[in-house]
């Protein structure tokens, strides 16, 4: 069997797996999963930036509450209907990451990291500052009335997990595309040696910000869903702990992987989930995961596996 | 109150705020410009040590400048000894790799940040300050031509805000004789100038690395120290001390001390005045973009030379 096969199958698999899995669950872990495919498509657009072009970007919380205000506001102020304000969540999410963008990849290494970070931070206060309208840290509820996507009411669970099955296949047919395409060729090339990547005539400059385009347009697409998902909106998901967290996940799972942000997102989600039934003091785990990670598996799950087992999974 | 009073008292409160944040951020350089890593834990370092102080001196009995003074000498030392721990066993096995670092060091700052939630809580508690006298501040106005001094109401600083700005210039002028006199500083600029060539001349580089990153925490524990009288510590203290570090390190140029300590004084000397006239929120937006903005156009800081 070819790697290529294989890599069908084994992709096919797991969508196939959560397609049924949607008759087979409990209502509890029923709502968990579909909240874990909205949360591990944000990890994937964060995977595009730090798995396969190699920036690492702290402020990505950014790009996720762009879209989620482009789409709350949307609908609380403007009064569209969500299949417009999904649109200006996306339209939200472009222009920011290409502002961003812009700036941000003036710098290299070290200052990227902290200038995405700051910018992150500044988002996140504009969105406190401008309480009036955001409701800031209180956020506001969409009601179910607003939440009707082409006729789906989507506080419905059966709805909500079909569209959120849908954004994550969506996310996860995307990145299966773009390790293959020359595209994400590039971006690897980059990530191995930029100067390289330069000297063989690329644009690396329009290649990453290409990438961070791509990667801040899907985690708004994330954001964006979630919030109507799940019917909330607020400044918490603009904080730092919202740029933490899809790092937390990826490295996890494998950064550079296509199934590491899942993989990832959903042992994170569980172990969170698990532990704040015992303590408020929860995000302990996610600082003991993240020494862990660095000292012991930078290579995350799936990336193990890649190293160990099966040198050609993408 | 007129306006003259009014920015008076906003520049003594701006100049205790400048004087905590120049040891934080002088500590925070100290490391970054020594080891060419980035310790985003550092503010977790800041409220380990007001949470510290509290616990001290609620244990020592007697008056309360005694439990106070305990603090100020060991809570600095405790502090530097839990990061020197951390940084040989965490920052050292990822061979302080700049990146995992801060990684890392993210991983570090929830760990503090959440172990003080679970054993000293969410509560805010206050250190009463060994000495504290009301002093008030005379003023001059005009009455027909003439100066007339009178004593504005409300115009006024306590001694041990004074106390706090004297004690931080003294750290400040000991870090710098360290650095630039003593034979540690000497080894410390040598390892930061070529770290190969420290090696190679016999220099332990990784215990320099250990003793710059207890020191540069234990700066931050000081000024906590310092200022715990006056603000009260709790668990989630320490993301303002983070980023204004951040922004005063960056203005002053990465690894630049004279740079660190001017951009400190001009920071929060503004911060203490804008806050008066703006809402704080709309400073702090104000503050990150200018930080964010001056590394993209102007990586090397406003005063800091570009290096080759």
């Amino acid at each position: 069997m070819s790697d290529r096969t294989k890599t069908l199958i084994l992709h096919a698999g797991l969508l196939v797996l959560l397609f049924v899995l949607q008759f087979l669950l409990p209502a509890y872990h029923h709502g968990n999963l579909a909240r874990i495919m909205v949360l591990a498509s944000y990890a994937i657009g964060f995977n595009i930036l730090f798995g396969y072009t190699g920036l690492l970007s702290l402020g990505h919380a950014l790009f996720f509450a762009a879209g989620m205000y482009g789409m709350g506001l949307a609908i609380r102020h403007l009064g569209l209907s969500p299949s417009a304000a999904l649109l200006c969540g996306l339209a939200a999410g472009v222009a920011i990451s290409t502002i961003a963008g812009l700036l941000a990849l003036r710098t290299v290494g070290v200052g990227f990291m902290i200038v995405t970070l700051m910018f992150a931070q500044a988002g996140y206060l504009t969105l406190l500052y401008f309480g009036e309208y955001t409701r800031g840290d209180e956020g506001f509820v969409i009601q179910q009335a607003e939440r009707i996507l082409w006729g789906l009411d989507l506080s419905d669970p059966t709805n909500r997990y079909f569209a959120a099955f849908a954004l994550f296949a969506l996310c996860l047919l995307l990145t299966l595309w773009l390790v293959r395409a020359p595209f994400g060729k590039v971006l690897v090339a980059i990530r191995e040696n930029e100067e390289r990547a330069r000297m063989l005539g690329y644009d690396v400059f329009a290649h990453k910000l290409g990438a961070v385009v791509l990667s801040g347009t899907l985690s708004a697409m994330a954001g964006a869903v979630y919030g109507l998902l799940f019917g909330y909106v607020g400044a918490s998901f603009a904080s730092v702990q919202y740029s933490i967290f899809p790092l937390l996940w990826v490295l996890l799972g494998g950064a550079g992987t296509v199934l590491g942000p899942f993989i990832g997102t959903l042992f994170m989600f569980y172990l969170i989930d698990l532990s704040s039934g015992v303590t408020t003091a929860y995000m302990l785990i996610a600082g003991v995961v993240l020494v862990a990670l660095t000292l012991f598996a930078p290579q995350g799950l799936v990336g193990e596996i890649r190293k160990r087992f099966w040198r050609g999974l993408p | 109150m007129e306006i003259g009073p009014y920015l008076l008292l906003a520049s003594l409160e701006g100049a205790v705020t400048a004087a905590v944040l120049a040891l934080t951020a002088v500590g925070l350089s100290l490391v970054f410009g020594v080891m060419r890593v980035v310790n985003v834990a550092h503010g977790e370092f800041f409220m380990l040590g007001a949470v510290l102080a509290w616990w001290i001196s609620s244990q020592v009995a007697g008056h309360p400048s005694l439990g106070f003074a305990v603090a100020l000498l060991v809570v600095p030392l405790l502090v530097g000894g839990l990061a020197a721990l951390a940084d040989m066993t965490i920052l050292k096995r990822i061979s302080y790799d700049p990146e995992r670092t801060i990684v890392a060091t993210i991983g570090i700052l929830y760990i503090i940040q959440q172990v003080t939630l679970m054993t000293y809580g969410p509560d805010a508690r206050p250190v009463e300050p060994p000495f504290n006298t009301r002093l008030a501040i005379p003023w001059f106005e005009f009455v027909e031509g003439k100066p007339r001094i009178y004593w504005p109401w409300g115009l006024s600083t306590t001694t041990y805000k004074l106390g706090v700005i004297a004690a931080a210039a003294l750290v400040l002028v000991g870090v710098w004789l360290l650095m630039a006199r003593s034979k540690i500083g000497l080894i410390m600029r040598a390892t930061q100038l070529d770290r190969d060539m420290a090696l190679a001349f016999g220099i332990p580089v990784e215990r320099v690395y250990a003793l710059v990153f207890g020191l540069g925490a234990g700066l931050a524990a000081l000024a906590a120290v310092l200022i715990v009288p006056i603000q009260q510590a709790h668990y989630l203290m320490g993301g303002d001390p983070l980023l204004l570090s951040f922004v005063v390190v960056i203005i002053g140029g990465l690894g630049s001390l004279p740079g660190t300590v001017v951009a400190a004084i001009l920071i929060g000397l503004s911060d203490g005045i804008i806050s008066v006239f703006f809402s704080p929120t709309l400073a702090k937006i104000l503050a990150t973009l200018l930080v964010a903005l001056v590394l993209v156009f102007r990586p090397q800081g406003l005063f800091g030379v570009r290096r080759a």
